[in-house]
Parts: C-alpha cells; sequence; structure tokens
C-alpha cells in the first residue's frame, strides 16, 4: 500500500524530553476513516503519541505525514496540518471569557476566514448535533462537564477537520456524564471521519473501534482488531494490563 | 424498595434579620468584640465631629481676608487660587481649551460604553489623544501655541498620569510577552530592562530623562522638558505594569495555549482573543494598584521644574499676599488626590464586574 492511502503515517518516531525517551520508534498507519483506540498505562506516551500529531509536542527522530503532507518544525505547515486536525482535550479546555457560540466561531472566522454569519450558521449545526444548541449564548463555567466537552467536540468539528484527536475525553468527567460524551463520539464515529482516541472506556473501544492499540513505555507493544485484542491478548504485558483494568 | 418524597426548601428562620440582630451578631458578640467597637466609636467620635467642624461648619466660604472671623478653615485661599490650582501657568483667555478637553473625555467615556461597533471604537481610541493633544497644545487651526512651560497644575497631573498610563499599557503587555518568549535574546533584553527599571528610583529616571538624556543628542536639538519626562515616566511605568501582566499570564493554564494552538490560531491571535483577554481580567484589580501608584508618584515631576497640582499649592504658599495658608492647600490637594484615586479604584471593580463570566 503507498503512503497515499493513509491519512496518517508515522515512521520510526522519537521524542526525549531531556534524557528520557518518552517515544521509542513508534509505527503507525491509520487509514482513512479508520477508528482507533489507543490504551496503555500512564506515562506510557499514548498522549504524547497523538500529541506529536497536531504538533502541540515536538518529536526529535522520525517521520510523520498528515494526509500527504510531512509534519515538519514549519509554522505554515504546522498551520494547514492543524486546520485538518481537531482535538479534544481531558480538561476540555473552552475558553472560559467567550461565550459557547464565541467558542465555536474563533477557529472559522479567524484561521479558515469565513464570513461570521456563515460560521454562526454552521456553529448552531454543530451544537445541535450534540444537543446543546440552547445553551449557545452560556459561558463554559456555567455548563456540566459532560456539557463542556460536548462544546469542545462541536468546537472541533466547526473546523471540518479530517481527523479528530480525542485525549482521553471521559477522563475528568462525572460517572454520570460520560455516557452523553461517548454517544456523540459512536456518532461520529459511525460518519466515517478518521479518528484516534486515547480513553480507558473499553466499552467504546469495542463498540466503534477497527483497532486497538497498547503503548507501554513509550512503545507500541500490541495492536489488533477489538475482538482479538480483548478475547485473545498476546504479551503479557498486555494480558497483565487486561486482568487490572477489567478485573471489578 | 425504599420510598423518599422530595423535600422542599423552607425559608430561614425568624430572628435571623433586623437592626438588633445585626448589632448583636456583628459589634457585640463577645466581651472582646464589644470592647473593641467601644474604642472604635469613640475613636470615630474624637477625630470626625472636629474635622467636619474644621472643614465645614466653621469654614470661611467667602468674603475677604479681613473678614475671616471663624475658626474653621478658610477655603477663600482656594476659590482665591482655584484656577491656578487647576491649570498652572496656562493662559487665562484659553482655558476654555482644558475645559473642552474634559468634557470631551467624559463624553469618549460614554461613547466606549455605547459604541457596539469594534472599529468605530479601535478609531475612536486613536484619534482621540491626537484630538486632545491638539486642543491644549495649540499651533494646529489656528488655535494659539502654549508651550508646555505653562501646563501646570491638575491639568498636568493628570495629562502625566493619563499619558503614563495609556502609554505604558502596550509597551508593559509587548515586554510581558517577551519575558516569556522562547527567543533568548529577546527575553534577555526584556528582563534586563524590566530588572533594571524596577531596580530604580522613578525620581533617578526624572533625572536622568532630564539630565542625561540630552546629553544623546547633538547639540541644538532642543527636547521639549515635558515630553522627556513623560517618556521616563512611560518607560517606568511600562516596567512595573510588565510586571503585573506576567502575574496574570502565569495564571492561565496550559491548556488554554493548547487548546488555541490546536485549533491552528497564530502566535498573536492566540495572545490577542484568548490568553491576553483572560490574563488582563485576573491582572485589572492589580494593575490599577499600579496605575494609582502611578498618579500619585507623577507629583515627582515638580523636582524637574513642571509645576503640577502639588507643586502650584507649594508656589501659591509662597505668595506674600496669602501668607499661612497651607493647611487649607494642602488639605485641599489631598482631597484632589483622593477622589481621583477612588474614582479609579471604583471604575476597576465595574469593569471587574462586567468581565465576570463565571456565573
Amino acid at each position: 500500500m503507498s503512503d497515499q492511502e493513509f491519512m496518517i503515517t508515522m515512521k520510526d518516531v522519537n521524542k526525549w524530553y531531556g534524557d528520557f525517551h518518552v517515544l521509542k520508534d513508534v509505527n503507525l498507519n491509520i487509514k482513512k476513516g479508520e477508528k482507533v483506540v489507543i490504551c496503555g498505562p500512564s506515562g506510557s506516551g499514548k498522549s504524547t503519541t497523538i500529541r506529536c500529531l497536531n504538533h502541540l509536542e515536538k518529536f526529535q527522530q522520525g517521520q510523520i505525514h498528515i494526509n500527504g503532507t510531512e509534519l515538519i518544525d514549519d509554522v505554515k505547515i504546522v498551520r494547514h496540518i492543524r486546520a485538518q486536525v481537531g482535538m479534544v482535550f481531558q480538561h476540555f479546555n473552552l475558553f472560559p471569557h467567550l461565550s459557547v457560540l464565541e467558542n465555536l466561531l474563533i477557529a472559522p472566522t479567524w484561521v479558515h476566514k469565513k464570513p461570521r454569519k456563515e460560521a454562526i450558521e454552521t456553529a448552531m449545526y454543530y451544537l445541535e448535533r450534540v444537543k446543546i444548541a440552547d445553551q449557545a449564548h452560556k459561558y463554559p463555567n456555567q455548563l456540566s462537564g459532560g456539557q463542556q466537552q460536548r462544546v469542545a467536540i462541536a468546537r472541533c468539528l466547526c473546523i471540518n477537520p479530517e481527523i479528530m484527536l480525542f485525549d482521553e475525553p471521559t477522563s475528568a468527567l462525572d460517572p454520570e456524564m460520560v455516557s452523553e460524551v461517548l454517544d456523540v463520539m459512536v456518532e461520529l464515529a459511525d460518519e466515517g471521519i478518521t479518528m484516534i482516541c486515547v480513553t480507558h472506556e473499553m466499552g467504546f473501544a469495542k463498540k466503534v473501534a477497527d483497532r486497538v492499540i497498547f503503548m507501554d513505555a513509550g512503545q507500541v507493544i500490541e495492536e489488533n482488531e477489538p475482538h482479538q485484542f480483548f478475547d485473545n491478548p498476546q504479551s503479557d504485558r498486555l494480558k497483565l494490563f487486561l486482568d487490572q483494568i477489567l478485573s471489578h | 424498595m425504599a420510598t423518599y418524597t422530595m423535600k422542599e426548601a423552607k425559608p430561614a428562620p425568624s430572628g435571623s434579620k433586623g437592626i438588633i440582630f445585626w448589632l448583636k451578631t456583628n459589634l457585640f458578640s463577645d466581651v472582646r468584640n464589644s470592647l473593641l467597637s467601644l474604642v472604635g466609636i469613640y475613636l470615630i467620635y474624637v477625630t470626625i465631629p472636629p474635622l467636619l467642624n474644621w472643614m465645614i461648619f466653621d469654614a470661611t466660604w467667602s468674603g475677604t481676608q479681613d473678614e475671616v472671623v471663624n475658626s474653621g478653615a478658610r477655603w477663600i485661599f482656594i476659590i482665591e487660587k482655584f484656577d491656578q490650582f487647576i491649570y498652572g501657568f496656562y493662559p487665562e483667555h484659553l482655558h476654555w481649551r482644558p475645559n473642552l478637553v474634559a468634557v470631551l473625555c467624559v463624553a469618549f467615556l460614554i461613547a466606549l460604553k455605547v459604541l457596539k461597533n469594534n472599529k468605530s471604537k479601535i478609531v475612536l481610541m486613536l484619534l482621540f489623544p491626537f484630538v486632545c493633544f491638539i486642543l491644549i497644545s495649540g499651533g494646529w487651526f489656528g488655535l494659539e501655541t502654549v508651550e508646555t512651560e505653562k501646563w501646570g497644575g491638575l491639568m498636568l497631573t493628570i495629562l502625566v498620569a493619563a499619558v503614563g498610563i495609556i502609554a505604558s499599557f502596550p509597551i508593559g503587555i509587548v515586554l510581558a510577552l517577551g519575558r516569556q518568549s522562547d527567543m533568548p535574546i529577546l527575553r534577555t533584553l526584556c528582563i534586563g530592562f524590566i530588572e533594571f527599571v524596577r531596580g530604580v528610583p522613578l525620581i533617578t529616571i526624572l533625572f536622568m530623562a532630564s539630565v542625561v538624556l540630552p546629553l544623546f543628542f547633538h547639540d541644538g536639538i532642543e527636547f521639549d522638558k515635558l515630553l522627556r519626562a513623560l517618556i521616563g515616566i512611560t518607560l517606568f511605568q511600562a516596567a512595573y505594569i510588565a510586571e503585573v501582566v506576567r502575574g496574570g499570564l502565569q495564571a492561565i493554564p496550559k491548556g488554554q495555549y493548547e487548546a488555541s494552538e490546536a485549533l491552528g490560531l497564530s502566535y498573536w491571535q492566540g495572545m490577542i482573543l484568548i490568553i491576553l483577554p483572560q490574563a488582563l481580567k485576573i491582572s485589572i484589580p492589580n494593575l490599577v494598584g499600579s496605575f494609582i501608584s502611578l498618579f500619585k508618584d507623577t507629583t515627582l515631576v515638580l523636582i524637574i521644574g513642571l509645576f503640577d497640582i502639588l507643586a502650584m499649592v507649594t508656589l501659591t504658599n509662597s505668595d506674600t499676599n496669602w501668607l499661612g495658608y497651607e493647611v487649607e492647600g494642602y488639605v485641599f490637594v489631598t482631597l484632589i488626590y483622593w477622589v481621583c484615586c477612588f474614582t479609579m479604584s471604583q471604575y476597576s471593580k465595574s469593569i471587574e464586574r462586567k468581565f465576570n463570566t463565571e456565573h
């Protein structure tokens, strides 16, 4: 398969924080429309991996291609790539001084230079989709965690991204609110957007993932389609990990 | 299966309201509290009535010096010298120009509140200082020129403070951003400037501005004394603003920077749209504190020969026809300073309320 058919390729990516080797020869090929879940213990480099994909983290060795463009440390290239990649954070990171609607308008009007009226229409459409249109004029701090995370997802969708990155999107939520966010993500998955999700929600992984990747100590230890991944783990490390997270 | 009913909210118990209740809980809740309250009331009793008597009830408000019979303040001195306190040596027939500027300032503040369009606001903000400058200094549109030596009094105090505040604000923000920059040379320059200025008293900077700065220019280039003082004060204030803004910037969670980057905003877009609005909002109390101390510090310009309101009072006190009116003069200046500073702090509170998005 040629590189062109992959939405994302990571080739021998290495990264160090000072002397600490966080990513060790990470290789990853993700097709257009594929849904990938990355799991692993904390500190395994899974967040760092997806943060490299939109250049929130720099890597020292290796190559990353996003939708045919090589990701290098160049302002124009980085902006070009970020315009196609949406990211949802663990702590939502909505802008607290702007209303929900203004949060959704920032990128379309300032980065993509869309007329404000058109941007508002798009924003309201996506707020409708995440079932939160009635809160458009509230400020983020007036919403619950689950509502804020749905707004954050809508904010990414407004730039019409090719790829969505989710960095532990439900980890900071009260248990009651996890499902409302996962429901939105499942809906998104059904629409064919390329998705990479770092999460511990194994139910979500089984339901939507085309592939599950297990990372530990900065390496990809194992990857497989969900059934094989959960029912027939190959490595001892993954068996131990699954035992621990599924034991209760 | 356990059953339950939702409980209705009840009103708070009675007896937790009223004056007697308030006195009991707040002033006389126990022996120590009661004692402190009594001491406080006594202190108010011995200070406030005599002060009010002196300032208002026993004061002389009109007439000539010979007619003074009351023991209180002789405000006739202030009334006589009022124009000098406000305008300094500004020619009397041109007093309408500073007055017009004052009226325009009020109109300007109202316009900023009323106008919805951001572009017209910015145009207004850029235009307004020039209009004020032309009105006060003249020399354009047939207006008579008034040299800066003649500017003085409260007019000069406010002018120096306003220029210091307005000009130092953007410079301070840029310095704060520079101090956080990834570029080592830029960062070192900013830190060097900030720490140097903060380590030196304002009075030294004013001396440097008035004595040392001219040495850098060729002979014959006359550099206005007021302008030199303004540059000195602006640079001084900018260093303090930079530190206040840096405090605000450090309080912004890293996630806000990451989110604005991830959305594809450039450095300046992210700063102007996302980070600075939040950082400045947190900094409002400290910024205003720093502006208030600048307002009071402007009085130091008297040491390089500019006559602000305090210098005017000292000057008029040496008028042989009006000897012995120091107390009235300084009380008057105190009141003026207090009114200005109190207004600034109240204005800052109203801005804080306006920007509050917590609930």
